[in-house]
């Protein structure tokens, strides 16, 4: 069984818009049987953090196309997308590329 | 999966992958990149003289931030001067949040500042004002179609009021392929063809124009921006979700999530396009009102203020800027017919 892990979830870019206008976000998910990896993690999001209208940050399992996910400041298509496993004060940072211009 | 060692620097980690080569590059690597490739679209596309003064088309938001701050940096290299413009197009509660991040970007980096508003020149119209009409009419999809050529006109009126020679504005990869995909969708041959390349060199007395970012994706701009620590205003503007162009992107998204090129690919696909002789449009003359470049008696601004102007704001999109055409042309008729008469 996994220990509880926390790490901080942020938004910008306009998809804090979607969260109560709040960017950061200090989080415990709690232990479980399965590792945690970003595929878990959006759906505790959902569950969890989103206020509204999901089908402008989730689409399938995964974000919604447009929307940047940085690891530790890292591209998550550097390490693995959906299947990354989070470790214990990771940062995960959602950017929508979708708002305004 | 560790991130791999940037490709350049072979030193960092790598914070991000390159859409079109799929490089993996560090933060400062990318940016650096980012600006030289920036520099080499002005040059190698000899958008902006030595000497040129440019109004920097500014909203507060990603694009035009990352524009401004990029060009910023190039100007001693390019030998330029830059001035921020920032349209006022009166939408309450949204510009004026954008309005004071443009403000803010001014002072901090020390560039000066010039903002018009739409009620200013155009007779007292605001977009507010502008969407309660079309809303009467049952076309409130239609806000962002007035705002686009509105906007377009007050930029060049305020780039003339500070003694511009050229205009920039912070079109993307992204923002340019959606629109080649609502011309297609659209089946607008003439946007088509005057689409392509990377601006116009300023027909029929207008502005040269040009887009520096036009061949960066829409995500390598927001990573500049991230990398660089710049901020920006982010909001979505109220009337936008009723436009068109959300379904383009959306379509254009998910064509890049199987492929990553497709955004670059369909902006290079457009400026190779060749209309037949037969389907191009008549070579534009001007507006009979203020001179602008039209493709018909009145150019895209004056026929929209017209038709709000008249209470008709439908007549001057899309088909009814034919009828509104069609209508003027007997009442044009009507007094030589009286005359007759009367003779």
């Amino acid at each position: 069984m996994a220990a509880p892990l926390s790490v901080e979830v942020e938004f910008g870019g306009g998809a804090e818009l979607l969260f109560d206008g709040v960017k950061k976000h200090q989080v415990t998910l709690p232990g479980q049987e399965e590792p945690w990896d970003i595929r878990n993690l959006l759906i505790w999001i959902k569950k969890n953090l989103l206020k509204e209208r999901p089908e402008l940050f989730l689409q399938g399992d995964s974000v919604r196309p447009g929307i940047l996910v940085l690891i530790n400041d890292a591209d998550w298509e550097l390490l693995g997308e959906l299947d990354y496993q989070l470790q214990d004060q990771d940062s995960v940072l959602f950017i929508s590329t979708l708002h305004g211009g | 999966m560790p991130a791999p060692t940037c490709a350049s620097c072979h030193t960092a980690r790598a914070n991000l992958r390159r859409p079109r080569s799929g490089q993996a590059l560090c933060g400062a690597c990318f940016c650096n990149a980012f600006e030289a490739e920036v520099l080499h679209t002005v040059l190698a596309g000899r958008l902006l003289p030595r000497g040129a003064v440019v109004a920097v088309g500014a909203s507060g938001g990603k694009d035009s931030t990352v524009l401004a701050h990029v060009l910023r940096a190039l100007a001693p290299q390019l030998d330029i001067s830059l001035h921020l413009v920032a349209v006022d197009e009166g939408i309450g509660g949204y510009r004026d949040a954008a309005l004071a991040a443009v403000r803010h970007q001014a002072a901090r980096w020390e560039l000066p500042l010039t903002v018009v508003a739409y009620e200013d020149l155009f007779g007292g119209w605001t977009m507010d004002a502008v969407a309660r009409s079309t809303a009467g009419s049952g076309r409130s999809r239609s806000c962002c179609t007035f705002c686009g050529v509105l906007r377009r006109r007050a930029l060049e009126e305020g780039a003339r009021l500070v003694g511009a020679t050229h205009i920039v504005t912070g079109h993307n990869a992204d923002d340019m392929a959606e629109t080649v995909l609502m011309n297609f969708l659209r089946g607008d041959a003439g946007r088509l063809a005057r689409g392509g390349g990377l601006g116009s060199p300023g027909e029929g007395g207008a502005l040269p124009r040009c887009r520096p970012l036009q061949l960066a994706s829409q995500k390598e701009v927001v990573l500049y921006a991230h990398f660089r620590r710049l901020h920006y205003f982010s909001e979505e503007c109220v009337y936008a979700p009723e436009a068109f162009r959300g379904h383009a992107r959306d379509l254009l998204k998910r064509l890049e999530a199987a492929r990553p090129s497709a955004v670059l690919d369909l902006v290079h696909s457009a400026e190779r396009l060749a209309l037949a002789p037969t389907a191009r449009p008549p070579r534009p003359g001007a507006c009979s009102r203020c001179g602008a470049l039209a493709s018909r008696a009145l150019c895209q601004a004056c026929a929209l203020l017209d038709g709000l102007n008249r209470g008709l704001p439908r007549l001057a999109i899309g088909k009814g800027r034919r009828e509104l055409e069609l209508e003027e042309a007997p009442r044009r008729s009507v007094p030589a017919a009286d005359a007759l008469t009367a003779f």
